[in-house]
Formats: C-alpha cells, sequence, structure tokens
C-alpha cells in the first residue's frame, strides 16, 4: 500500500503551516522526516493521519484518494513523543485495545498481543499497568499497540525524545527489525540527525512547512541537493566558507588560489563552501590540502574524540579530533582540509560541487 | 566561588528507610573543588537530580550534611545558600525585558544605577544577548530564554556555585552546540564552581572537567572524560559511555589470556582474580580492529553495518553475546565472519562488573 | 483541529434553536416593540416613536432623573464589590493549599456559597441581620455599633454588599486558583533563587499567569452585579426609601408595579446595551492582549 502527497498545503490564519509538499511513499519503506522543531514535522503527519484536512492538494492511500475522509476511516497508526498508553488498562489490555474495537475474536487478539509483545520484548509484563513501568517500557506499550493493528501507515512522531540517551540508542537498534517484518508505510520524525541515519530507509528534509529533498538516507547526507538540507542534516553543524570564483582564481578567508582540482568544476561566481567537522584535520594529509589557522575557542573532550571550535575571523569551525587534545583558549592552531572533501553551495543555495569519494 | 562537600550525605524520598534500595541517594562523600566543572551523569531515576537538589538546598538530606567552604549549609534554605540553578525548561519573567530580568538578582539585593547596568551588559555580551537587551523576554526562542535564566545567575558576582538540571532539554540538536560551547567557554572565564546535571554521555563528557557517573543512587566512578572512556571502573561507566557502549563478553582468564568461548585473546599479564566471582573482560567498539594474520582472535559474524557519517558501525555476534566495532569511514562491507582482535592495553577484566587492575 | 464538515450537526442542533427562538429572541421583539408605544399591556398601543428613549436620556425629566440615580447606584455598588472580591478572591487563592490532602475539603467549602440559589441567599442575610433576631444584627447592636438596614442607608449598602462579597468571592478565588495551578515549582524556586521578596513573586509569576483568568472573572462579576436584583430586592425590597433600588429592581416597579410597559421596556433595552458595551470593552482589551503576545513570540 503506498501513501502519496499531491501538493498539499496547510494555512491557518496567516501562517503557512506546510507550503506545496508532494511526497510518494512506497509500502514496506521507512521514511524519516528530519527537520528542526517546527519545522512542519507534525503538521505533516497530522494531515497524513487524518486529524487535519489540506488546505489544498490530496492525500491518497493506495490509489484512493482520502482527503476528505477522516482519521477513522483511513487505516493509520499513531505514536507520539509523550508515552499515551491507558492509565487504567494494563498493558494487554493496551495492546488488544484497538482490536477489541475493531472486534476481532479472542483467540486472533490474544495471538496478536502476544506477537507484538514479543517483538517489543515486552513478554513478561503483560499484567501490569503503565505507570508501573518505566519510560522506555511503557513507549515499547505504545508502539506495539500502534503495530497490533497492522495499519497500513504507522506515523511515529520523535517517539524517542523523551527517553534516556542509551534508552534511546537500544530502541533505535530494535526498531529497523520492527519495521522490516511489518510492510507498512512507516513515517518517522525527529530533529536528530544521526536518528536519520541510524534508521536508514528514505529521509525528507523539511524546513519551514517545505520540502527541501527527498531521497534514499546516504544519499540525501552525502548530496545535499540544497545548503538548507546539509545544514538540517549535519550534528555537529557543518562548517562554512564564503567563497567567490573569478578569473581562474577562488577567494575566501583573504586567501587566493588557484582554481584548480575539484574547483575546475565550479562556474564563475559567489559560492558557500562547507565541510564536515570530522574532515577538518590537523595535519596536512595531502598536497592539495588547503590551510584554515585560527584560535583556539573551547576544546569539548568526548572521551575518544575532542571537539575543537576554532576562531578563524570572520567564520568559526567545529573540528572534530581523533583523540583527546587539551588546547587551551587563544591557542594558535593550524587546521587543514583537503579539497576533496568540500561542498560548495552557489549563491541560491543548490548544491554546485559534493565529495566524489563515496564519503559524505 | 566556593569548594563544596558532601559529608556521609544519603537521602530516601520515604520516611523510614531500611534496606539500600529504599534510598534515593546512597551515602556518599565527595569533594566539588573550588572551580571545577563536574557533571553527574546516569539513567533516568539513578539519583542525580535529588543529589543536586540537595546542593541546591530544595531537598533536606536524611543523613549527612552539605558544607560550603567549612560551612555546613545543611539546613539552609536555597536563598541562603547564594547558589544559581538553570532548570530543565527557561525560567523567565514574563513582564519584563531581558535587560529587567538579568538585572533582577542585583535589585533584589540592594544594588542600582551604574553598577547593574555595567553588570547587565556584560553578561549580555559574553551570552550574544545584547541585541535583545529591551525586548520583553517573553518574545523569545528557547534557547535565548535559557541564556536569561543563566545570566541571572551570572549576573551575581559572589555566586558560590552554578547548577544546572538538564538545561538544554528543549533545545533544538543545532542549537544544543553553540549553548554547550557557551558554558564551556563561560566556565572558563568564570571560573565558577559549575555542577551539570545530565542523562546524555555527550553533554557530560563535553562539559566537564570531571564526570560522576551514578546508577541507583550510588556513585559509581568519578574520573576525566579520558579516564572513564579509557579505563572504566565499572561494566555500568562501560557501558554508558560511549556511543555504542563497551562491548562485554563473558570469559575465563588463563595464563595471561582471555578465553571467550573457543577464541583467545592476549592478555599481556596476569590479574589476581576474586574466587567464586563473574568474569568478564571488556572491549570499547573503538579499539576492535580485524585481527592481523596469524593473530588470535574472536570469529565474529557480522549482521548488519551502521553508517552514521563520521564512521560505521559492525554489529555482531560471537559466541552468543552482542558485538560492536567502529569501521572507518567508506570502510568496505566486512566479509560474513570477521576475525577481530584489541591491543591488551584496551581489554580490561571485570569481577562481578568491577575492574581488576 | 478541525473536524470534517457534516450537516448532521445542523439537524442535533435545530430543536434548542427552536426553543430559545421561542423562548429569547421572539420575547426580545416583543419588548423592542413595546419600547417604542406607549401601552399599559391592555393591548392598547400608542405610537411613540423614541419618546421614552429621549425622556430616559435626559436627567432633567422626571424619568431620567430616576433612571440616572439607579444607574448611579449600580455603578457604584459594582466598583465597591469589585474592589472587594477581586484582591480577596486572589489572596484566597494564594492562600489555598495546592496538593496534599487539605485541597478537596478547601474546594468544597469555597463552592458551597456558589450553590446556594440566589434568593436563598437574599431570605438568609435578611433574617441573619436583623437588628432584633438576627445573629449578626443583633451581635452588633449589643456591641454598641448602630446597625440597622431597614431603616439606615448605611447599614443598608453595607448588608448587601457584605452578601455579596459572601456569595461570590469564591468564584474569583476558584477562578485564581486554577490560573495559579499551573505555575511550575521551578519558577518559585527560581525566584527564590534570585532573592525576590513575597509581593515581588506575586507581581511577577503569579499576576502575569493569572491575568487572562482574572479578566474574565472581573467580567462576569461585573456582569452579574451591574444586573443584580434577587438578593438585594430580598433583604432590603430596595430600601430604605430607595437607597438600595438597583436598576433592575426599579424596572421591575415599573414594569410590573405600575404596568407602564413602555417606559420599561426602554429602559431595559437601554440597560441591556449598557452591559453590552462594556463586555465588548472587556472582550476587545483581552482580544488585543493576547494578539500583542503572539506578534511577540512571533518576532
Amino acid at each position: 500500500m503506498s501513501l502519496v502527497l499531491e501538493h498539499v498545503t496547510r494555512k491557518v490564519g496567516p501562517l503557512v503551516s506546510i507550503d506545496d509538499i508532494s511526497l510518494d511513499l512506497a509500502r514496506g519503506t521507512l521514511n524519516v522526516l528530519l527537520g528542526t522543531t517546527l519545522s512542519g514535522k507534525t503538521s505533516l503527519m497530522r494531515l497524513m493521519a487524518g486529524l487535519d484536512q489540506p488546505t489544498a492538494g490530496r492525500v491518497i492511500f493506495n490509489g484512493v484518494d482520502v482527503t476528505r475522509a477522516p482519521v477513522r476511516g483511513r487505516s493509520v497508526a499513531m505514536v507520539y513523543q509523550q508515552f499515551i498508553n491507558y492509565p487504567g488498562l494494563s498493558v494487554y489490555e493496551n495492546i488488544a485495545s484497538p482490536l477489541r474495537v475493531a472486534k476481532l475474536d479472542k483467540a486472533e487478539i490474544d495471538r496478536r498481543v502476544k506477537e507484538a509483545a514479543e517483538l517489543l520484548r515486552l513478554g513478561g509484563m503483560l499484567g501490569r499497568l503503565p505507570q508501573e513501568l518505566s519510560g522506555g517500557q511503557q513507549q515499547r506499550t505504545a508502539i506495539a499497540r500502534a503495530l497490533v493493528k497492522r495499519a497500513d501507515c504507522v506515523l511515529m512522531d520523535e517517539p524517542l525524545a523523551n527517553l534516556d540517551y542509551k534508552l534511546r540508542e537500544e530502541l533505535r537498534e530494535e526498531l529497523p527489525r520492527i519495521f522490516a517484518k511489518s510492510g507498512a508505510v512507516f513515517v518517522y520524525a525527529t530533529t536528530e540527525p544521526s536518528e536519520a541515519l541510524l534508521l536508514g530507509g528514505n529521509t525528507a528534509v523539511l524546513k519551514e512547512g517545505r520540502l527541501v529533498q527527498f531521497g534514499p538516507t546516504a544519499e540525501v547526507y552525502r548530496r545535499p541537493s540544497h545548503i538548507a538540507a546539509a545544514d538540517v542534516f549535519s550534528d555537529p553543524p557543518m562548517n562554512h566558507i564564503r567563497a567567490e570564483k573569478s578569473g581562474g582564481m577562488m577567494h575566501f578567508m583573504g586567501q587566493v588560489l588557484s582554481a584548480d582540482g575539484v574547483f575546475s568544476r565550479l562556474s564563475d561566481g559567489a559560492f558557500t563552501l562547507a565541510f564536515r567537522a570530522h574532515h577538518l584535520g590537523f595535519a596536512k594529509t595531502s598536497a592539495s590540502a588547503i590551510a584554515l589557522s585560527g584560535t583556539v575557542a573551547v576544546c569539548e573532550i568526548t572521551g575518544s574524540e575532542s571537539f575543537v571550535h576554532i576562531e578563524a575571523a570572520p567564520h568559526r569551525f567545529i573540528a572534530l579530533a581523533r583523540g583527546v587534545r587539551h588546547d587551551a583558549p587563544g591557542a594558535r592552531v593550524d587546521a587543514w582540509i583537503d579539497p576533496d572533501d568540500l561542498y560548495a553551495f552557489d549563491a541560491a543555495g543548490r548544491l554546485a560541487l559534493a565529495p566524489q569519494h563515496g564519503k559524505g | 566561588m566556593a569548594r563544596i562537600t558532601l559529608s556521609a550525605l544519603a537521602h530516601a524520598y520515604r520516611p523510614n528507610p531500611s534496606a539500600p534500595a529504599d534510598y534515593a541517594v546512597r551515602e556518599a562523600t565527595h569533594v566539588w573543588e573550588n572551580g571545577g566543572a563536574y557533571a553527574l551523569l546516569g539513567p533516568s531515576g539513578c539519583g542525580k537530580t535529588s543529589l543536586l537538589n540537595i546542593i541546591s538546598g530544595l531537598v533536606t538530606p536524611t543523613r549527612g550534611r552539605v558544607l560550603f567552604d567549612d560551612q555546613d549549609v545543611t539546613q539552609l534554605p536555597t536563598e541562603r545558600r547564594n547558589i544559581a540553578q538553570v532548570f530543565q525548561f527557561p525560567v523567565i519573567y514574563d513582564t519584563m525585558s531581558v535587560r529587567e530580568n538579568l538585572a533582577f538578582p542585583l535589585i533584589n539585593r540592594g544594588l542600582r544605577g551604574a553598577a547593574v547596568q555595567a553588570r547587565v551588559e556584560e553578561i549580555a555580551r559574553l551570552l550574544d544577548l545584547s541585541r535583545d537587551l529591551d525586548r520583553k523576554a517573553r518574545g523569545l526562542s528557547a534557547d535565548s530564554k535559557q541564556k536569561i535564566s543563566l545570566g541571572r545567575g551570572l549576573v551575581r558576582p559572589d555566586v558560590a556555585a552554578i547548577l544546572f538540571d538538564e538545561p538544554l532539554t528543549v533545545i533544538d540538536p543545532h542549537l544544543k552546540w553553540e549553548l554547550r560551547s557557551k558554558l564551556k567557554e563561560i566556565h572558563k572565564t568564570f571560573d565558577t564552581t559549575m555542577i551539570y546535571v545530565t542523562h546524555d554521555q555527550t553533554e557530560a563528557l563535553t562539559f566537564a572537567d570531571q564526570v560522576v557517573v551514578m546508577l541507583e543512587g550510588e556513585v559509581v566512578q568519578v574520573g576525566t572524560p579520558q579516564a572513564l572512556f579509557e579505563a572504566p571502573d565499572h561494566t555500568f561507566v562501560g557501558y554508558f559511555i560511549g556511543s555504542p557502549g563497551m562491548n562485554i563478553l563473558p570469559a575465563r582468564i588463563e595464563n595471561g589470556h582471555a578465553e571467550i568461548g573457543k577464541a583467545r585473546l592476549a592478555l599481556g599479564r596476569d590479574p589476581v582474580l576474586p574466587p567464586h566471582a563473574k568474569i568478564e573482560i571488556g572491549i570499547r567498539p573503538e579499539f576492535m580492529r580485524p585481527a592481523a594474520p596469524g593473530e588470535a582472535g574472536l570469529e565474529v559474524s557480522c549482521q548488519r553495518v551502521e553508517d552514521i557519517g563520521r564512521h560505521r558501525i559492525l554489529r555482531g555476534v560471537c559466541d552468543g553475546q552482542k558485538l560492536a566495532a567502529i569501521l572507518p569511514e567508506g570502510a568496505a562491507m566486512p566479509p560474513e565472519v570477521l576475525r577481530m582482535s584489541a591491543d591488551a592495553a584496551h581489554i580490561h577484566v571485570y569481577a562481578d562488573s568491577r575492574r581488576v587492575r | 483541529m478541525d473536524k470534517p464538515f457534516t450537516n448532521k450537526a445542523w439537524l442535533l442542533v435545530l430543536p434548542v434553536f427552536l426553543l430559545v427562538a421561542f423562548n429569547a429572541i421572539v420575547p426580545l421583539m416583543t419588548v423592542v416593540n413595546y419600547s417604542v408605544q406607549d401601552t399599559f399591556g391592555n393591548n392598547q398601543f400608542f405610537w411613540n416613536g423614541i419618546g421614552w428613549f429621549q425622556e430616559l436620556l435626559d436627567p432633567k425629566s422626571q424619568l431620567g432623573e430616576r433612571f440616572f440615580d439607579a444607574l448611579w447606584r449600580n455603578a457604584l455598588f459594582s466598583a465597591i464589590i469589585l474592589a472587594i472580591e477581586v484582591p480577596l478572591g486572589i489572596a484566597v487563592a494564594l492562600a489555598m493549599p495546592k496538593k496534599g490532602w487539605g485541597v478537596a475539603p478547601t474546594l468544597v467549602i469555597l463552592a458551597l456559597p456558589l450553590l446556594v440559589p440566589w434568593n436563598v441567599v437574599g431570605t438568609t442575610w435578611q433574617v441573619f441581620a436583623r437588628s432584633d433576631i438576627g445573629l449578626l444584627g443583633a451581635a452588633l447592636n449589643g456591641l454598641g455599633i448602630p446597625y440597622n438596614y431597614t431603616n439606615d442607608v448605611i447599614s443598608a449598602w453595607a448588608t448587601i454588599i457584605i452578601m455579596d462579597v459572601w456569595h461570590w468571592t469564591s468564584l474569583v478565588a476558584l477562578l485564581c486558583y486554577a490560573g495559579v495551578q499551573s505555575i511550575p515549582d521551578a519558577f518559585y524556586q527560581a525566584a527564590r533563587i534570585d532573592g525576590a521578596s513575597r509581593w515581588a513573586m506575586f507581581s511577577h509569576i503569579e499576576l502575569p499567569k493569572m491575568r487572562r483568568v482574572l479578566l474574565i472573572a472581573v467580567l462576569l462579576r461585573f456582569m452579574d452585579s451591574f444586573m443584580i436584583y434577587t438578593e438585594p430586592f430580598v433583604v432590603t425590597g430596595g430600601g430604605p426609601g430607595n437607597a438600595t433600588t438597583m436598576l433592575s429592581i426599579d424596572l421591575v416597579k415599573i414594569a410590573l408595579g405600575q404596568f407602564d410597559l413602555g417606559k420599561a421596556a426602554a429602559m431595559s433595552i437601554v440597560y441591556n446595551l449598557i452591559i453590552l458595551a462594556v463586555c465588548w470593552v472587556f472582550y476587545t482589551v483581552m482580544v488585543q492582549a493576547d494578539g500583542r503576545a503572539e506578534r511577540e513570540r512571533a518576532t
């Protein structure tokens, strides 16, 4: 079963919350909606579910136009950021509730509930009440309840955001396994790029209600079509340098370099060069590496790696270095970037250059 | 600025605690040095927020004392302890402008006029709030509001310590970067004692000079981010810090080797083990590497490779145990069964979850 | 959240709509009709056009003088009770326990005065305040305070004001309590850490959060007090003389006492319009304040 959105727009008063979005989601796929808060992820999901009506455009489930159909007429299940379970029902009854509404027979209900509980490792807790469970267990109950419906479309709105860091990691590992078995269209909203990368599937990058890019996650990560997609899809944030190409030379940060190698592929004009933190190195590893020098603002140690914040006016860079570094604030530091690792976006923000080596 | 000492401190929320499990904070004695940046790290319910509230005075401990620079403050209420606290969500005075918000603590303490304005402007400059000084505080974004909350703590020149209770909870990921490095810069500028509670290891490790890891009310390990990473004293610390966490495998130690199932790894030492203890070895995924030809190693059947951009994570199974290894960016797909090993220095031995040196 | 459009809703509403039309709109139209006639209700109508309205709004005419006197009394009454009930209600709301075993009993005690039928309230106070056998009245006179609401204007006003305060302060208190409940503890903690005094905590944390609710409370109390009829009528009958004759009481005297329906109809229309105008002002202020807050957040 497929889910298609055609030029969907939603306006609330003067505010445009969704601006002309078209998406084609195939059955059995996991689709991540990636964007900051207020970028339209929740609004879009509500349109898919039928909780809100679009001001313009159509929503089509499996070839059937369901734009005006209320949520009860659509085969949809939804999981929210806040763990929402019926507080008075046991875990078993919570998971069984949509099946009871659908009036399935007892044996079938029992079979499906046990199957979902098994999948989400809730086997030993079927008799407990939600308030007796931990946050992670409550959210797993909510996910089980969404899955057991065998809905054609499962929507998850930042379901792991209220959980501990480690618990999020664990559940994130289990989700792809659960998705693979189900065969429905999964839509998962998140603000964290690393979650999108870990979940795989397809990613739709949203910014201010507009769809910036949609495609296989690895491709959107490696070849963002617009600088907005690159920025949203980076954690730590991408480093930017304003540059200009003219007369066969590249001008940036007071340096003038001959525009050969990767730069030869650019036409003349103003560009924003961008690169990821882990490509900014502290040793010159290739002959064509460009030097970016500055002073250390602060060094953050994460155990095995360090984030070095470098002031190189007017820019501020973040470099991810292997190992532990204790640079003092104010110390001069030399950093190098290999042109092969550079992205370039033109004046309109469109992708002009991307690394070719298959790395991101 | 103050040195904070916790002396035989314990706290239980129930009236008559008997078993250790009744305590939210189990007996702890700890000194937070003057001017240090500390993080309290642990999962939900580990007691870190309770400990923070005891230090700030919002909770009076069942047993033990809290000392600020040798002065016993255990019975003193919050407002007399001269601390500042930043909460999970921004706390600002809606009716006031940013300037008035920042000046509020100073005005309450009787300061007036030019001195107040100078201090407010200095703090606003430090927090990049100078542009918004005369705007109404309630119209700003969440991260600016958190900065105002922080600013109200910084503006008091004699504050003993600043306490943070998961302050980045409502902040967007890309703004978290700015705010985190800003906190670090502030710490370097002001040299105030700062205590930061979080369940996020990245926040804890990047912010703190010393991290206090807690589990179920107990302090499990205190150390620098590097020490916690390279030599975790407890398997929980190994698991909780690092993404993914440390690989923990049951093993037998014999003749300077660790035996996991049929595989052997060289240890280069013969640790003395307590009898009848559960013996495990821990190796961080960052230190797992393909075994050199002829080197003994673990047979890992590879199940999948996750690409997270800056590196790849190999997930596999060895002898029925889950295992993870970090592969560099762009690494080729490994074969179905790969032999992996690690340097002896990075293999730690644990007896009953505690490290054996 | 907007629901899909269906026509079923109209069918469900139709019976109520008809009922309301019959009970409210039709009589309203009758009143408007009467207000432009001169009639004593015996089916004889003499067209008077805007005559009653002119007379009413002319303070020098007999009708006009009577109208403005009553209007003035109403305004004074509303002003006094608002000045007492709003601060008192806020104080009570702040003093009420927010959690624990005390919450339920406190809420019940506060709700009790609101549940008493209005003429029972009037009758209770009428007896309670009697200077001969009433507990309050006799006690006051016993203490040497000259108190008699039947022949002393000040006593009469004091009685109806205190009765209204007893009756309605709970409403303000409960509304403010609901508004204050939503303030998370962290705000109080942060204020204490900032060294704020109790008054500062009130004006900077509690009052702003209560503002919306307070506006509603003030609106409700103003409307009800300006329209007040039952309680003062039962206690003082509008006396002594016409010291406590509120507009509504006067209207009833003219309409049902003298059967001068044309005048009464005109008076009631003007009365209604005054209340509508004040409510409209309140509403506009509320909406504007909200709009300003929205705009500030967006910029």
